[in-house]
């Protein structure tokens, strides 16, 4: 479904993709693990068309994407959770959802009809829908973050660090609310630093490290890679929490 | 638009209506009504650059040129052409919505305030022009004989039917505004004021939008311009200078750029300052305007709207609530 081929992409010098490439089938979850400042981001910018690639190509669906402005990415089905969520904090949580559902502008039904689901879905949100956004937890931030996304009918949803800040118990929760949407049969480009968590529920995994690709497997199998315990997961680390 | 907006604006509508009539039988202040005509002008120009400031999240240096180029447009069509002065106001617009089309789509392609920047060379460009082209504008010299709005086939000239007509001008446009902002576009700008990365990520055009509140304030500096134009009859480069734009960004921003009642409140309220109360400063008064930009900028960032508080304080708890 998402093919990228060998983008390159520069903040001004700093070469900061160097040649990555990597693919998304339909139904999967592809997960993208590294350390800080490996370019994780950059790819999901780049992506998303906040960043534009100096070479290299992006397919989606068969159609060149890179170098298109987000809104018209949106439209072509790719939704990102943003890094850190970023809810509009100062409008309630339901102009949060209705923001999500913003390139459906005809169908004012759909939205609606959408964000009851999200609604049932997650009680919580339909509690607090008319207080501000900003004043939920992380964790319920998330999951509106998660369902703003969702809004707008996506075909993949890129979620980028959805675990960062969160208590480990919200992490759990967000995990398995990505293990849900992944039952659902949704495709899911999942960004992590905790490696061990995403590697457990993707089916496929890359690992990016100062800007390229430096190793790629199924989810399980890049788990008991000696390379990978020893650089992301410690090498005999005990296991802290189960995710 | 909610209940309390409208509340609110049938408490200025009926404050307005009134106004004259208090102030006209004493003579030392009869001649607010006039000043209060110049603060319906004025906020016209305000409540488009507090859409551009408060919504938008970019200050613009030029609205005194677009409120000029309306002036203008509307001063030369109908003096040196004859065209019927509402035709010509309508004239100023489409000059204006185009200009800032042309200003506003590579400056507002960039993130940060480079729309500022742009606006500043702009506006002092353009008031350049209208001191030299001395065939079309009169030049420093003034440009006169402008003629009177008609309305209904009467000439408009007294100060009451002027107030009237003005500030009736304002409503609309403030109607038509909280509409605006009250409906998708609306959500979709405070969205992009609030984090305009995010806003990109639910897929908001985020440059289209500026651009377009950009134009929207363009087009009422320029209708605000037209009617100065034809209050007046006559013209002057120096009204329509940088000081004037900066004048305007301090109306909204002592008024509180988060709200269209802001710039309302902050355009009257130093529409008699500055013609007014600060007269006794003389020469000094641009340090006086400094003063005034330094205390609001400190102590009530909010601008005065913000001194009742309930707006403040729900933000407040809305922030406290996050850090937990």
């Amino acid at each position: 479904m998402l093919t990228i081929k060998s983008i390159h992409t520069y903040y001004g010098n700093i070469h900061a993709l160097k040649g990555v490439s990597l693919h998304v089938s339909r139904g999967e979850i592809v997960t993208l693990v590294g350390a800080n400042g490996a370019g994780k981001s950059t790819l999901v910018n780049t992506v998303c068309g906040m960043e534009k690639p100096a070479r290299g190509r992006i397919e989606f669906n068969g159609e060149p994407i890179e170098g298109l402005m987000p809104e018209n990415i949106v439209r072509k089905g790719i939704a990102l959770v943003p890094e850190g969520r970023q809810i509009f904090s100062a409008m309630s949580v339901e102009a949060n959802l209705l923001m999500g559902g913003f390139v459906h502008r005809n169908d004012r039904e759909q939205v609606r009809a959408d964000m009851d689901r999200f609604y049932d879905r997650f009680p919580i949100l339909k509690d607090r829908r008319h207080q501000l956004a900003g004043t939920l937890s992380g964790g319920e931030q998330q999951m509106l973050a998660i369902s703003r996304a969702l809004m707008s009918r996506p075909q993949l949803l890129v979620l980028d660090e959805p675990s960062m800040g969160l208590a480990p118990l919200m992490v759990k929760l967000i995990l398995s609310i990505i293990r849900e949407l992944k039952e659902e049969g949704r495709t899911i480009l999942l960004i992590e630093q905790n490696a061990r968590a995403a590697l457990k529920i993707a089916d496929r995994g890359y690992v990016l490290e100062t800007g390229k690709v430096v190793l790629q497997g199924e989810g399980q199998e890049l788990l008991e890679h000696r390379e990978v315990k020893r650089a992301y997961l410690g090498k005999g680390a005990r296991q802290i929490w189960d995710a | 638009m909610g209940r309390k907006n409208w509340l609110i604006m049938l408490g200025a509508a009926i404050f307005i209506g009134v106004f004259p009539w208090l102030v006209m039988p004493f003579k030392a202040v009869s001649h607010y009504v006039d000043v209060m005509v110049f603060a319906g002008i004025f906020s016209l120009v305000c409540i488009g650059l507090s859409l551009l400031m408060g919504y938008a999240g970019q200050i613009s240096l030029a609205q005194a040129a677009f409120f000029g180029i309306g002036a203008y447009t509307s001063g030369i069509l109908t003096s040196k052409f004859g065209v019927n002065p509402w035709l010509a106001m309508g004239g100023g617009t489409v000059v204006c919505a185009t200009v800032a089309w042309v200003v506003g789509v590579p400056s507002l392609r960039l993130k940060g305030h480079y729309l500022a920047m742009a606006t500043l060379g702009f506006g002092v460009i353009v008031n350049i022009i209208f001191a030299e082209e001395v065939n079309w504008t009169g030049g420093p010299s003034g440009m006169i004989d402008i003629p009177y709005l008609r309305m209904f086939g009467r000439k408009i000239t007294s100060d009451l039917a002027w107030y009237y007509l003005v500030w009736g001008i304002v409503f609309l446009v403030l109607i038509f505004c909280f509409h605006v902002l009250h409906s998708r576009v609306g959500r979709a700008l405070r969205a992009i004021h609030e984090d305009e990365r995010a806003a990109e990520s639910v897929g908001v055009p985020t440059a289209g939008f500026k651009v377009r509140v950009f134009m929207l304030s363009a087009v009422l500096a320029s209708i605000a311009g037209s009617l100065y134009t034809h209050y007046v009859t006559c013209l002057n480069p120096s009204s329509f200078n940088l000081m004037w734009s900066i004048r305007f960004v301090l109306m909204v921003m002592v008024g509180g750029m988060q709200s269209l009642w802001g710039a309302l409140v902050g355009t009257v309220l130093m529409t008699f300052v500055g013609n007014e109360w600060l007269q006794v400063f003389a020469e000094l008064e641009i340090l006086a305007y400094g003063a005034i930009l330094l205390v609001v900028a400190l102590f009530l960032p909010g601008g005065i709207v913000s001194i009742g508080g309930f707006r403040r304080k729900r933000r407040q708890s809305a922030l406290e609530g996050a850090g937990t």
